[in-house]
């Protein structure tokens, strides 16, 4: 039992730490500033979650007694991960694209980001 | 009715924040949990400026299958995106910005639209249309973009259109 639980653990630390791998490494690899954003959402979402599932089995196998912080901290990642993503694209868009570089907004005229640029210049 | 409408705002929040205290304190007791319902219950009146309409969830519990899918296909996703990172050369790849013309309406329903898709490997939501009819997505690798574009509005548009709206 306690070899299964063993294997369950570092399965889980193991998959964590080969996905923070990955995401690190997309960030020196990826050559564009956009690009380089996709690879942080691969270490909080499988590289935290394999973490904190592993602290969880632990707990519970290990220490006998349940843990449900890490449901905590996963939820708390997932709310504000994708905000600081969409802030570090606002300021691409900001600083790099014109309404011309981008597709077009579908029914409407332009994208937020570049509708507030030309308040501030009109 | 009238009375319980005024004297709890929110019960969706003071649910959420009463669980949030309860998994926050990481155990069980009758302690616990009436101070949790008791910041829950608080904590909208304070907030209650910041929330000028209270979003409607026509099928609440289809969340739980909504979130199911998502975790889903963050898995997959990410090991997706870590073979096109590991094994494709930079030239090879074809990043792409695809629009997605919106159904959803409500912000909150395209709030946790734009969240998905941030989180599920491989595509990064990066801005809304000024009216707010439309996302703009930026793809890491993206052979077909439309066929991104409808991906994401069968699996998980449609989902949230039966959930909020």
């Amino acid at each position: 039992m306690d070899m299964i639980l063993e294997i369950a653990v570092s399965f889980f630390l193991v998959t964590g730490g080969i996905f923070g791998i990955v995401g690190s490494f997309g960030l020196l690899k990826l050559n564009d500033p956009m690009s380089r954003l996709h690879a942080p959402t691969k270490a909080t979402t499988l590289g935290i979650g394999g973490v904190l599932i592993a602290s969880i089995l632990h707990a519970i196998l290990a220490e006998n007694h349940g843990s449900v912080h890490e449901i905590m901290i996963i939820l708390f990642l997932f709310v504000t991960a994708p905000i600081t993503a969409n802030f570090i694209a606002k300021v691409h868009i900001h600083r790099h694209e014109t309404p011309e570089s981008l597709p077009g907004a579908g029914e409407d005229t332009c994208w937020a980001t570049h509708a507030i640029a030309d308040k501030d210049e009109g | 009715m009238k009375l319980l409408r005024r004297a709890l705002p929110h019960p969706l929040l003071t649910l959420l924040l009463t669980g949030t205290w309860l998994l926050l304190v990481n155990g069980w007791s009758l302690n616990s949990l009436v101070f949790g319902f008791l910041l829950g219950w608080l904590i909208p009146f304070v907030t209650a400026a910041y929330w000028p309409d209270q979003p409607k969830m026509r099928a609440p519990f289809k969340i739980l299958a909504y979130i199911g899918v998502v975790i889903w296909d963050i898995i997959v996703a990410n090991f997706v995106v870590a073979k096109i990172v590991l094994f494709k050369s930079n030239t090879d790849r074809k990043p792409a910005w695809v629009t997605v013309p919106l159904d959803l309406r409500t912000p909150e329903a395209i709030t946790v639209l734009a969240g998905t898709i941030t989180l599920t490997p491989g595509t990064v939501s990066a801005d809304v249309s000024d009216h707010g009819h439309a996302l703009l997505i930026h793809c890491l690798d993206a052979d077909d973009p439309d066929a991104i574009r409808d991906e994401i509005k069968t699996r998980y548009e449609a989902r949230l259109k039966e959930i909020f709206e």
